[in-house]
């Protein structure tokens, strides 16, 4: 469904080209969720936003394919682009407390978001919001939706986060670190939330993370970046039982460390 | 850092330029004067020529060269004003921001009380009382300016001193007189500088707009402002003495907010 | 070495610490573990002095000067140090303060350089200024600095959970190592179990201001009593 082949996105930082992401290639089905595991500085992140062209100057998508139901991304006005994102394919980010405007209900949010895209009117985009917030199991949906975002918990803020970017139907969704500013109690309900929704609504994820133990637990399949590059694909537990890349190796086995006791 | 936008580097060269050529113009005002600045040297209002480059004035003087000196008088007022400003808003908004409570609560009204007044009146008050000469203009100006660099010392001071590297040192044992000169001031400089700069040119402004009034720098001393006022009842015969000053005081302040906009983005301060 | 007793800590509704009892032996390496919210960092800031308790008591034993002999690192290298102090100057600021070392200036810098070795960094890091350092490369440093002035008691304060899980593994490395030589005693705060498991001895469940259970790492870990420990433990994504 998605296919992304010599993928290559640089930074330019006075006249010095930093390759962010260079000649990465992978692939996810329908349906499937991809991990894509890498420490900080791997360049997952901007492999995401590359994928939904969300790269500004100083940075440049250099080469490559994204191929989306075999039309390539990368070739799209930025009017046609503009149906694509947040629509078919959307994206929920690490830090929940700066992804929504503080000044704004979460509804009307939400609301705008499918208005946007589906040209709903209000009534309908406000019925569908409501019911979004009950896709994402907020309680009471009906009440909070006419909340600001302040007088929501970080976790639910998550929630409303992919209630959002669920909002469109979208058939991929990406998701970067979106549990890393969570507490572990509250990573491991959004976690099941969206695996829960993965099947509900047959999406494909795209997940990035640094944390071998979420991939694991999120996806079949991963690709483990190390300075823009992918240096290992395969099925996770084949990937953490028979690593190739010696950074592969050294990752897991730090892993491993501190998972040994706990 | 960041790279700041083409258009926006060079008008902050043009600004640097201007200034830099003003500075050099004012320290070497004596060599490069063709005249004296008081001394009347030629016939009263004559435009100008290769003689007299900006023409006389209404008693014949050069106002080449009174600009030459005018400069002088129009940006030492304006540093020596601006630095006062800065030394008492970053001492009170040091205060106010460090140890926060009743005394950021006094140091702060004052400051809302400060601002209340309209300062241009608030100045000229104590200008009618004090004999006006240009330490008092500078000091004047200097006294009733410095609420806005407060404010801003007191926000950076807020907000760094809750960072880790603060809490390290008082982790330590520094006292708060090594905290506050070493670990937060020195990270307060950017917007201080910034601050600094604007407010120099509003600086000359207020000095030119006091001497335009008769109450800043007194004749025959010569400041873009009081050559302004001499202007006036000449405007329709010798537009030149008018032109000229003007001129000369948009130029500073422009090119100040120019390089004072250059150091905002140069040194990444907000807002 | 440092025995809490009913400690209690509200700022306004907020009961940040509320009637905390708690021990740290000599030698030991106690974790503390909670939640964001839990009042664990404002505990560890009680227990340096750097806040006043509302009410209880905090006994020290074998402790003069707490700004000397209780050290703290912090979890965030981007804050944790002043970007406009050289490296060998920070680590050199606690011995100024407390005149650990006779005020030559080759005492000093010989002084900063053990300290740099101790932690494994070049000496030649005492004249960079901290952006030029990589996060890890940064927390060495504020270890260094926390060791300066020879303290005995040290409160970790998350110091690697903002780092990369193979960089994590060396610090809590050098960290074991340090303890074992200049036998320090630790309060490694931490929100989640698993660098609490590697690092400690004994572990304490901190939550909502109050401490759940306190008990050895083997104890919690294997069999936790109460049901938001249980929680946490099966929070954690498994390997």
């Amino acid at each position: 469904m998605l296919e992304v082949k010599g993928l290559s996105t640089s930074f330019y930082q006075d006249e010095v080209e930093v390759k962010a992401v260079n000649d990465v290639s992978l692939s996810v089905a329908s349906g499937e969720s991809l991990g894509v595991v890498g420490e900080s500085g791997s360049g997952k992140s901007t492999l995401a936003l590359s994928l939904l062209r969300l790269i500004y100057p100083p940075g440049k998508i250099v080469s490559g394919e994204v191929l989306f139901d075999g039309q390539d991304l990368l070739k799209l006005s930025e009017p046609e682009m503009i149906k694509v994102r947040g629509a078919r394919i959307s994206m929920i980010f690490q830090d929940p407390f700066t992804s929504l405007n503080p000044v704004f209900t979460v509804g009307y949010q939400i609301a705008e978001a499918i208005a946007l895209h589906q040209g709903a009117n209000r009534k309908q985009a406000w019925s569908k919001a409501v019911e979004m917030l009950e896709t994402v199991r907020i309680p009471h949906p009906a009440l909070r939706i006419r909340d600001y975002p302040h007088q929501f918990s970080g976790g639910m803020r998550q929630r409303v986060m992919i209630a959002m970017a669920l909002a469109c139907r979208p058939e991929i969704l990406i998701a970067d670190e979106p549990t890393t500013a969570l507490d572990v109690t509250i990573q491991a309900e959004i976690l099941k939330l969206l695996k829960d929704l993965q099947k509900e609504l047959k999406l494909s994820i795209i997940y990035i993370t640094h944390n071998f133990g979420i991939v694991k637990q999120m996806c079949e399949r991963a690709v483990v970046m190390h300075l823009g590059k992918v240096v290992e694909e395969g099925r996770i537990q084949e990937i953490m039982d028979n690593p190739r890349e010696a950074y592969t190796k050294s990752l897991i086995d730090s892993l491993k460390v501190l998972n040994d006791r706990s | 850092m960041r790279k700041m936008t083409n258009n926006k580097l060079q008008m902050t060269n043009v600004g640097i330029f201007i200034i830099l050529i003003m500075v050099v113009a004012a320290i070497f005002a004596p060599m490069i004067a063709p005249y004296d600045p008081s001394e009347i040297v030629e016939d009263n209002t004559l435009a100008p020529s290769i003689k007299h480059l900006f023409g006389t004035d209404d008693l014949g003087r050069d106002i080449f060269s009174r600009a030459l000196y005018g400069a002088r008088i129009s940006l030492t007022v304006g540093l020596v004003a601006v630095t006062i400003a800065v030394l008492i808003g970053t001492l009170f908004g040091a205060i106010a921001g460090y140890y926060g409570g009743l005394v950021d609560s006094a140091i702060m009204r004052s400051v809302d009380v400060m601002l209340a007044f309209p300062s241009i009146f608030l100045i000229l008050a104590i200008q009618v009382m004090l004999t006006p000469n240009i330490y008092n203009v500078m000091i004047v100006i200097g006294l009733t300016s410095w609420m806005g660099v407060a404010r801003l010392v007191r926000g950076e001071f807020l907000r760094i001193r809750e960072l880790q590297y603060v809490e390290a040192a008082r982790a330590i044992g520094a006292s708060d007189l090594r905290i506050i000169f070493r670990h937060i001031l020195p990270n307060a400089m950017a917007p201080i500088i910034v601050a600094g700069t604007l407010g120099m040119a509003g600086a000359i402004l207020t000095e030119s707009a006091l001497s335009f009034l008769g109450l800043g720098v007194q004749p025959p001393m010569p400041s873009w402002g009081n050559m302004l006022m001499d202007s006036q009842a000449y405007m329709r015969d010798a537009p030149w003495m008018a032109i000229i000053p003007g001129i000369l005081i948009l130029l500073a302040v422009l090119s100040l907010y120019f390089v004072g906009e250059g150091l905002r983005e140069r040194l990444d301060v907000r807002g | 070495m440092i025995e809490v007793k009913e400690l209690k800590k509200y700022f306004g509704v907020v009961r940040a610490v509320d009637g905390v009892s708690l021990a740290v032996e000599s030698g030991e390496s106690l974790g503390l573990v909670g939640e964001s919210g839990s009042g664990k960092s404002t505990l560890a800031r009680l227990i340096l002095k750097l806040i006043e308790p509302d009410s209880g008591t905090i006994n020290y034993d074998g402790i003069k000067n707490i700004r000397k002999d209780c050290q703290i690192v912090f979890q965030d290298p981007q804050t944790s140090l002043n970007p406009r102090i050289r490296i060998g100057e920070a680590i050199g600021e606690p011995m100024a303060i407390h005149k650990i070392v006779e005020n030559r200036k080759s005492k000093i810098e010989n002084r900063i350089k053990d300290l740099l070795d101790m932690v494994k960094l070049p000496a030649e890091y005492a004249n960079r200024y901290p952006h030029a350092l990589s996060g890890g490369e940064r927390q060495r440093v504020g270890i260094a600095r926390a060791l300066a002035g020879e303290p005995r008691f040290l409160v970790l304060d998350e110091p690697v959970s903002s780092l990369d899980v193979t960089i994590q593994v060396q610090i809590l490395d050098l960290l074991k190592e340090l303890k074992r030589k200049l036998n320090l005693t630790y309060l490694f705060i931490a929100h989640d179990l698993s660098t609490i498991g590697y690092m400690c001895d004994k572990i304490a469940v901190m939550r909502a201001g109050k401490i759940l259970e306190i008990g050895t790492t083997e104890l919690i870990l294997s069999a936790p009593q109460d049901p938001y420990t249980r929680q946490l433990l099966e929070s954690s994504p498994k390997l």
